[in-house]
């Protein structure tokens, strides 16, 4: 697989949050290819989220390089890397997703605000971005128009993860990142979320980056990364 | 939606915690400004005290201690200037008019003035407001008096009663001129001025009351009536003091030189405009603590709005984690926290602003109908607008210190959200 096929490749990184820190990541080499999904597992205190902070460009490598379609995002400034992960990335977190002040649809056109590029990419699929936003929230089984418009915070857990699956796929980024979206959520919920968000991801085109401990879901992911393969070997003392 | 759009939003649904704040800066605002205008108001009230008076003499001693007896009624003249020398001094060609003043009575309390009624004419306040009469007129017979607004209001005097005055400037004196009363011939408007607490009568009714009497007491066996008084000439030996207008102002520092060099007696003019001036600046300590305190209310007001911001900072860290992850800007993120605090010291100053106005309409009228104090309304003077401008000031370094925290936050956080 060469790089220039990759959405993220990643080599010789090595990552610790502040130089007197222990080293947390020493990956040699990760490559994600465009239109992969990869379930990557690790337990707790593995890397993970600093992982997922790297690869969007929110913290820098210590050494080595990150690479998103062929960009160094570490070689971005500050403000050019935050429009970066504005037009490449979906990003869905384990909780606490949405803005509790602003309505459902609000909160999925929320990415469209920072990047004019997936707002067109949305208007050019639906018409408007609002209307993709409808799609979408329509496809993960949202469809009722009047829960659109209600607060955020109305709904139910499991609604809210599919909420801000809407927000991450509209537009169509290149990159979707999921830190453990399924955590809080139970047994048939999690498949369900897993199976909508897949396909979703299939039909945008975009990468999948999925994080998480239950192993159970990974089958239904192209493949899986363990990254306790990263862990950096101890420091002598 | 904007970035402005959000920040609206998101104060929106905090709206209980920034009603508070804004309330709390509002509240000191109207404290800062009232504070700021009765200062101003206050001073210009007691300098507007006297104008159009361009000297005024008395005999020769301090300064401040002559506009006090003569223009605020406080204290007591040591000598007194001969009727001699006023009227040498009315004959100048320079000056267009004199009244003479004459003081040392009393009435339960308030000053007696003999006076002339040319006084009525010539004394101005407040940048030149005439005296007016609430009810009846100008004094006209020896044993007629004209009250000033407080000294009606506070025995119930109407035009018509009689009173009799004492020797004397105390409350209780023992030496009253109960045999010659005089009758309440008019009643003065409200001035806020030291007019309010005086009784007018005419210089002779001042000779009439003291025509049986020598050094400061009534003489044995001899008892004038008020009708063998009124047969008199009752032509003054002295008066207290004169008030002075020029022909031209251009002959103001002459006539002076000319009045201080006065051979036949010590006399002393002084320019009453610029020893009232100097006798603020003696009392303007207060004027000063005051401003300082209310200063500092605006402070807390301020410091409640950046501990109530800092407080929403924990639960907003989830908020400004997603917006970063969204591609929101490190500087979009502090815009977002700072613009909150200015948005919040904004509407404070504004429903400060509306405040005042509204406290002012209603208390102007009763301030202005009982102690004639009048104090400015809308607009706000630009010192008043320098004090807002400071205020907002405030208010950004206030915001500043929770927006550079978040910022910190949104660097450390990375693309956790910590709770």
């Amino acid at each position: 697989m060469s790089d220039a096929a990759s959405a993220i490749a990643i080599e010789d990184l090595r990552f610790r949050w502040q130089p007197t820190r222990d080293w947390v990541l020493d990956i040699p080499r990760l490559a994600i290819a465009r239109g992969e999904s990869v379930f990557l597992a690790g337990p707790s205190g593995s890397g993970k989220t600093s992982l997922l902070s790297l690869i969007t460009g929110i913290a820098q490598p210590t050494e080595g390089c990150v690479r998103i379609l062929d960009t160094r995002i570490d070689h971005l400034r500050g403000a050019a890397r935050d429009r970066f992960r504005a037009d490449h990335f979906g990003i869905v977190f384990q909780l606490f997703n949405l803005l509790p002040y602003l309505s459902v649809l609000e909160n999925v056109l929320l990415s469209c605000e920072f990047s004019a590029a997936r707002a067109q990419r949305a208007a050019r699929r639906s018409g408007t971005p609002a209307g993709e936003a409808v799609r979408l929230l329509g496809r993960l089984g949202l469809t009722d128009p009047q829960l659109h418009r209600r607060p955020a915070t109305e709904l139910s857990v499991g609604q809210q993860q599919r909420v801000a699956a809407a927000r991450a796929l509209i537009g169509s980024p290149p990159v979707i990142v999921a830190d453990e979206p399924t955590s809080a959520l139970d047994a048939d919920l999690r498949t369900e979320f897993v199976t909508l968000l897949l396909q979703e991801v299939v039909e945008a085109g975009s990468a999948l980056l999925f994080v998480s401990h239950d192993r159970q879901l990974a089958a239904a992911f192209d493949r899986e990364v363990d990254l306790r393969r990263f862990a950096p070997a101890p420091t002598p003392p | 939606m904007s970035m402005l759009t959000l920040a609206r939003k998101s104060v929106w649904n905090r709206r209980s915690t920034a009603a508070l704040v804004v309330l709390s800066i509002a509240l000191s605002v109207v404290l800062l400004l009232g504070v700021e205008r009765l200062r101003t108001d206050a001073r210009a009230s007691f300098t507007d005290t006297l104008s159009g008076t361009d000297l005024i003499v008395g005999a020769r001693g301090s300064a401040v201690n002559l506009l006090l007896y003569s223009v605020f009624r406080i204290g007591d003249a040591t000598n007194n200037v001969s009727w001699r020398s006023y009227l040498a001094l009315a004959a100048r060609p320079e000056v267009a008019w004199t009244v003479p003043l004459s003081l040392g009575d009393s009435h339960r309390g308030f000053r007696v003035l003999g006076t002339e009624v040319s006084y009525f004419e010539h004394y101005r306040h407040a940048g030149g407001t005439p005296l007016r009469f609430a009810a009846g007129a100008v004094f006209d017979d020896v044993f007629d008096a004209v009250l000033g607004a407080d000294v009606a209001r506070r025995y119930g005097y109407t035009v018509g009663d009689t009173l009799t005055l004492a020797h004397g400037a105390g409350k209780a004196s023992f030496a009253e001129h109960a045999d010659k009363p005089f009758v309440v011939r008019g009643i003065l408007a409200p001035t806020g001025t030291p007019v309010d607490r005086t009784v007018h009568v005419g210089l002779r009714g001042i000779e009439a009351i003291h025509a049986d009497w020598f050094a400061g007491g009534p003489v044995p066996g001899l008892r004038l009536s008020a009708a063998e008084v009124r047969a008199r000439a009752l032509t003054p030996k002295s008066v207290t003091a004169v008030m002075v207008g020029l022909k031209s102002k251009t002959q103001l520092f002459n006539v002076q030189r000319a009045i201080n060099e006065f051979s036949d007696e010590p006399l002393m003019a002084i320019l009453p405009a610029l020893t009232t001036q100097q006798l603020w600046d003696l009392l303007a300590v207060g004027e000063h603590v005051l401003l300082g305190v209310a200063a500092l209310v605006v402070v807390c007001g301020l410091l409640a709005m950046m501990t109530a911001l800092m407080t929403g900072l924990n639960e907003r860290r989830r908020e400004m984690a997603i917006l970063r992850a969204l591609g929101a800007r490190y500087v979009q993120i502090f815009g977002l926290v700072l613009g909150e605090a200015l948005l919040l010291t904004v509407a404070g100053i504004g429903l400060g602003l509306l405040l005042l106005q509204a406290l002012l309409l209603l208390v102007l009228p009763l301030l202005n109908a009982r102690v004639g104090l009048s104090i400015a309304g809308w607009p706000p003077s630009w010192h008043e607008l320098t004090l807002l401008g400071a205020v907002l000031l405030a208010g950004f370094i206030a915001g500043l210190v929770p927006a550079l925290r978040v910022y910190r936050y949104s660097l450390a956080d990375g693309l956790t959200i910590k709770l």
